[in-house]
């Protein structure tokens, strides 16, 4: 208790020092929050964008599927039976058929995904509805990226070409009857979505899908011969592992921060104790034990993080909340750049957990940084501190 | 302890390196001192005064004989039972009066008593007490800064008399001072010691010092050359108002 007054009475009498380092040091507070809140939001709205758009709550793939595998796209559909055909009869899972194809957008090639998808699913929030049948026309949905890339408006006839289970080619015109705008570049970019049951006959793939898309909340129950079940994790994994590298990078950042903030603490220690050795000696002198004149410089150090933390609070505060009304507003095409399904405008994540890590993390790393330079003073000779030597 | 002596000296020797050779800062010297004394350490720089002052004030240890304060040998106590010497019996008093630059001039005389763990009614008590010794009540709350020198040093005595030592220990207390102050200061020390008893030693070259001192240990190039008494040992005789 003593240790704790003197500290605080240290501080107090140090004044403007104190001030000055308080402030320094809650700029990596707030940085850190600040930054982590921004990933942790960025993961939480690419998951949101995924799920809601291509994922759903997880997918049966066609066993042999793999989507970075081109070569298995033309044998992987297979026919969609059972409990999934049940699923999907109930409304409660979308089947997709994926064949590759070729469109010649002002006379170009153009390599493309054609994906079935039942116009009337309600599993992902892409507008299918668009792909109802009407008249003799095959709609077709295209997302911006790929009307940018072909030059392609609503209402515009493309002929496609195809491959079908044979290993026949074929080719038909189909017409753009909507385009719609998505953060998720993997449901947009080179893909044209067809009516599921036009795509299966196009493909002589009656009945079949490459994968299965199942409802938010779903638990695999059964298994499904010629069937894997891929899960959320297992969905999101690239893009966690994305943002995870993100914030390694980014962490580097907030480490350079802490990085000069400890200096500044050290560097005041060091200081402190430099021209305080008079002080230190004399303390000595009237009875104070060496333990106890360490003690008392290490926990002034570790205090300071302790008011850093209601200094960040007084300006961070406003600062983090204003941020999460108005979030980071990106250029146009800055959220593709990235990589990951971000909307134009980035909206931070706060939790309790990470406000208090970071408190944590500030005052662990202050107090060992306020210790390191007061070893020194257990090998003050007093009689010469009191002289204000150093020995 | 016989006939009320506090602090045992015998054949004491302090020696500093100093790189490939050392300084003999004190040479077998042998004192006693008895409670109540006003006793100065007198010689001119570099005559080991202030190293037999840190020795008996547990501050530095000898390299050779004894130093024993208060049935305690210096020589032979770690630093946590020096600091608690110190701390329970020995106040001192510096040249460039040593107080805490950030404490008020109440907070400074307080620091010992806090040490102690002494409870908050009585330790104000005290230090109201200790203030109005030195006749500095109302500079309760001015910081070293605003003080004057001499009000400096009251402040350090005040501090040094305060959780009522067995020892004060001064090293040059006037050598900053004016003699208009010097001569305060003294007076105020000889009214402590007269009214609580308290042992004084100083270590001075000052005139004006020597001249309040009732007993003068000479020393010379470390070895004590005279030993006078100018008087007995003042028996306490109640507190100070």
């Amino acid at each position: 208790m003593t240790i704790f007054k003197l500290a605080v009475r240290n501080m107090l009498g140090a004044g403007l020092k104190t001030w000055l380092n308080a402030i320094v040091l809650s700029f990596s507070f707030v940085a850190i929050i600040w930054a982590q809140s921004l990933f942790k939001g960025m993961d939480q709205e690419a998951f949101r964008s995924q799920t809601d758009i291509a994922f759903g709550g997880g997918q049966y793939w066609a066993a042999g599927y793999d989507p970075l595998d081109p070569f298995t796209i033309q044998d992987a559909p297979r026919p969609v039976t059972g409990k999934l055909l049940e699923l999907a009869a109930a409304g409660r899972a979308a089947p997709v058929l994926i064949v590759q194809g070729t469109i010649y957008p002002n006379g170009q090639i153009q390599s493309v995904l054609l994906k079935g998808i039942d116009p009337a699913q309600k599993i992902l929030t892409l507008p299918t509805r668009l792909l109802m049948p009407q008249d003799h026309e095959i709609p077709a949905l295209i997302g911006t990226r790929t009307a940018t890339s072909s030059g392609l408006k609503k209402g515009d006839a493309i002929t496609v070409r195809w491959r079908d289970v044979h290993g026949m080619f074929d080719a038909a015109d189909v017409v753009v009857a909507g385009i719609f705008e998505t953060t998720v570049q993997t449901v947009d970019a080179g893909q044209i979505w067809l009516p599921l049951e036009e795509l299966r006959r196009m493909a002589g793939a009656p009945g079949q899908a490459t994968l299965v898309t199942v409802e938010k909340g779903f638990t695999p129950s059964v298994s499904e011969a010629g069937w894997v079940y891929k899960n959320i994790d297992f969905l999101m994994r690239d893009i966690r592992d994305f943002i995870q590298a993100k914030t390694i990078g980014m962490s580097i950042f907030y480490v350079l921060l802490m990085a000069l903030a400890m200096l500044a603490i050290f560097n005041t220690q060091v200081l402190s104790i430099w021209r305080r050795r008079r002080e230190i000696g004399t303390m000595i002198a009237l009875g104070m034990t060496r333990s106890r004149v360490i003690g008392l410089f290490t926990l002034e150090g570790s205090m300071l993080s302790l008011l850093a933390v209601l200094v960040g609070a007084v300006y961070g505060v406003p600062f983090l909340a204003s941020f999460a009304v108005h979030g980071w507003k990106l250029s146009p095409g800055q959220a593709d750049q990235i990589g990951l399904a971000l909307g134009n405008t980035l909206y931070p994540e706060y939790s309790v957990g990470l406000v208090i890590g970071t408190a944590i993390l500030v005052f662990a790393v202050t107090t060992v940084v306020s210790f390191l330079p007061t070893r020194r003073i257990a090998k003050l000779k007093p009689t010469d501190a009191i002289k204000g030597k150093f020995t | 302890m016989d006939n009320g002596t506090i602090i045992t000296i015998r054949d004491l020797t302090k020696i500093y390196p100093m790189g490939r050779t050392s300084i003999r800062a004190l040479n077998k010297v042998t004192l006693t001192f008895a409670k109540g004394e006003f006793t100065g350490l007198v010689g001119p720089s570099g005559s080991g005064k202030t190293t037999l002052l840190n020795i008996i004030g547990s501050l530095d240890v000898p390299t050779e004989g004894s130093a024993e304060v208060l049935t305690q040998n210096v020589g032979q106590l770690s630093h946590r039972q020096a600091a608690a010497l110190r701390n329970q019996h020995i106040g001192f008093i510096f040249q460039s009066f040593n107080l805490l630059p950030v404490y008020t001039a109440y907070e400074n005389i307080e620091f010992p008593l806090l040490l102690l763990k002494m409870g908050a009614a009585e330790r104000k008590q005290a230090v109201l007490d200790a203030l109005e010794w030195v006749g500095l009540a109302d500079r309760a709350k001015s910081r070293p800064s605003q003080l004057s020198g001499g009000q400096s040093q009251r402040v350090a005595i005040a501090r040094a008399v305060v959780k009522r030592p067995t020892i004060v220990l001064a090293d040059e207390p006037t050598a900053n001072l004016d003699a208009e102050n010097s001569h305060m200061i003294l007076d105020t020390m000889e009214s402590l010691n007269r009214s609580l008893g308290t042992t004084f030693i100083f270590a001075t070259h000052d005139e004006k010092v020597i001249r309040h001192i009732r007993r003068r240990i000479m020393l010379v190039d470390g070895a004590v050359t005279k030993d006078e008494k100018a008087g007995p040992p003042v028996k306490p005789a109640g507190r100070a108002t």
